[in-house]
């Protein structure tokens, strides 16, 4: 597999979500006829899917997405996994052989719980243990890319256009709670199967349009803290600071959203004395996680479904709330093609992050 | 007989309406569903209705025509048209009126972001913005010409008339706004001042036309106060990086 990195070719992207605040399950049908009407806005050389609750009978594992180049990357992969992990099931990923998805890597889905002994030695919690784990694959273990992490969800992700990735995993299998999804237009890196949105890490993932101006100030930051930058891309950067200051530093995630997307000093200066406290203390602890755009994003994980934009707010962004439901999309058009009549349609602004929380209890991390 | 956008994608769209005007003044186009460029370059005498959400770049080098849309539109509606009039039955994304050049957009409810960002004049090419409701942060970026109307109607409580960075580099043109308006989110080189006799005229004919636009009444609207914001100087960051 070629990775991103050799070339740089100076975003438009389509992004998407979809997520039921209560529990209820929306089929990826809907999700694929979102992200599939913002066609335009990408390319072919990318697009994913991020689904959360399809694996309720497997709730309490990890179920691993990954990518193969080969048998001995596999080999050599699954005897690392079978060690730090008790591996329950280990399946190829259901696709269909579709025209426009080809080239692609041999794709394996295991359902694991950690292999405990192991864990405690290392004296790690065990999200942190899987992080690592993860991380040691990515970086260590050529050919072989784990694309999803978590708990009872899964990415999709390939090269192509979105509509055509949800045809090829066959997301009309799956029912989740809240998905989100991408279509790709590479700009600075070439596009290849792990370089789709999302990007996964535990049960964050992040779909993303636009391009992160303070990457490297961003990617020293959180390098410090043991993550590797190794897709050079900026998209996985958010995904590790969200999973930094949410699961490290026990940040409410309406919290981190203002970490990242902090006003400007002049616009504190304004404030009552209550904020001005709390965004220059945030400003302060957090310098290096203040992302510059132009973005928007979209994170979902199993607390819920968070929006952003950049202060200058340089990507369009639609928000809009049906009933349980809350969609979100680059285009409004594409929001109303699966909710034609929303009971409140708007533009997400830099200053105001949405989040929209998970009102039923996904089991935490331990 | 109407056209039907549906799924289809914008190049077949656009040209099953290219090929009505050959031979009609008006074209209605029903269920659209974001299909980009439609009524790009419009000739003048001609109309194009459209019914749902309007794409990216709606109208964009308006040539005159004429817009109606009932729903609501995307970014970069009237992206740099010269000449013709577009209605809006609802509200706009980013970039409304991105670099107009000449004509009339008028917005029933709010614009998002960078409405009317580098709209410019020459001579007698006038271009004009009137919103409805609100607008978002850079009102009026990089704004060289031209007039925007910001009416400030049905907002609810807390809601305010512009975002942040409002005529953020504007040096040139003006925009009149009505009402309380929020004083902070002035960029620093932005003058409020009175309106005078001849702004009033001006105020008076756009006004009139939102109103038989979208049915509201002309003197209730006329009871508020408008200011005038214009830029303090033509040449806003003649002294950013070096005195000169």
């Amino acid at each position: 597999m070629l990775k991103e990195g050799q070339i740089r070719i100076p975003s438009g992207c389509a992004i998407a979500g979809i997520i039921d605040r209560k529990g209820g399950l929306i089929n990826g049908c809907e999700i694929i006829k979102s992200i599939a009407l913002m066609h335009d806005r990408s390319n072919g050389l990318g697009g994913g899917f991020a689904a959360y609750g399809i694996y309720p009978e497997h709730k309490d594992e990890y179920a691993f997405h990954i990518f193969y180049d080969s048998a001995e990357a596999q080999k050599k992969c699954e005897e690392f996994l079978f060690k730090h992990f008790n591996v329950d099931e280990a399946e190829r990923i259901p696709t269909k052989k579709i025209p426009a998805i080809k080239n692609g890597p041999d794709i394996w889905r295991y359902f694991a719980r950690v292999n405990r002994v192991r864990m405690k030695n290392a004296r790690l919690d065990e999200s942190e243990y899987v992080m690592q784990c993860v991380t040691k694959v990515n970086d260590a273990f050529e050919g072989a890319y784990i694309f999803s992490s978590g708990k009872n969800m899964g990415c999709f992700k390939a090269v192509g256009y979105p509509e055509d990735v949800g045809e090829f995993y066959m997301l009309d299998k799956y029912d989740a709670y809240l998905w989100t999804a991408h279509g790709r237009f590479p700009t600075n890196t070439p596009g290849w199967w792990g370089g789709a949105h999302p990007f996964n890490v535990l049960d964050w993932s992040v779909v993303h349009n636009g391009e992160i101006s303070s990457y490297d100030a961003n990617r020293r930051y959180i390098e410090q803290f043991g993550y590797k930058c190794s897709m050079q891309t900026d998209t996985e950067v958010i995904t590790y600071l969200f999973d930094h200051l949410i699961r490290h530093h026990g940040l409410p995630t309406n919290v981190a959203a203002d970490v990242l997307t902090a006003p400007e000093w002049d616009e504190i200066d304004r404030m009552d004395a209550q904020k001005k406290e709390y965004f220059t203390n945030l400003r302060a602890i957090y310098s290096g996680a203040l992302v510059n755009g132009p973005f928007s994003v979209i994170l979902g994980s199993n607390k819920g479904l968070l929006a952003i934009n950049d202060r200058l707010k340089l990507r369009s962004l639609t928000a809009a709330t049906k009933g349980s439901r809350a969609y979100f999309a680059s285009e409004e058009s594409a929001i109303r093609v699966v909710c034609p009549d929303p009971e409140k349609v708007w533009s997400v602004s830099g200053a105001d992050p949405v989040f929209v929380p998970l009102e039923i209890n996904e089991k935490e991390d331990a | 007989m109407s056209i039907k956008a549906g799924l289809r994608g914008f190049e077949a769209v656009n040209e099953e309406i290219k090929q009505e005007l050959l031979s009609k003044d008006k074209v209605v186009v029903e269920q659209v569903n974001g299909q980009r460029y439609l009524g790009c370059a419009l000739d003048t005498g001609k109309t194009l209705e459209i019914h749902g959400t309007a794409g990216n770049d709606l109208a964009c080098y308006l040539n005159g025509g004429r817009i109606i849309v009932h729903g609501n539109g995307q970014d970069a509606l009237g992206n740099t048209m010269g000449g013709g009039e577009i209605i809006v039955h609802g509200h706009s994304g980013d970039a409304l009126g991105y670099g107009m050049r000449d004509g009339q957009i008028y917005v029933r409810d709010n614009v998002c972001c960078r409405g009317g960002i580098h709209m410019k004049e020459f001579r007698a090419m006038k271009p004009v913005l009137v919103i409805g409701q609100n607008a978002g942060s850079f009102l009026g970026e990089y704004m060289s010409g031209g007039t925007i109307v910001l009416l400030g109607l049905n907002l609810k409580r807390g809601e305010k008339l512009f975002g942040t960075h409002c005529a953020s580099g504007m040096h040139g043109g003006k925009i009149f706004v009505r009402g309380a308006f929020p004083k902070q989110n002035l960029s620093p080189n932005i003058k409020v001042v009175s309106l005078e006799e001849e702004d009033k005229k001006e105020l008076e004919g756009y006004v009139k036309h939102y109103c038989k636009y979208f049915h509201e009444d002309y003197e209730s609207i006329m009871n508020k106060p408008f200011k005038k914001l214009v830029p303090a100087t033509s040449r806003p960051y003649a002294n950013m990086y070096v005195a000169n």
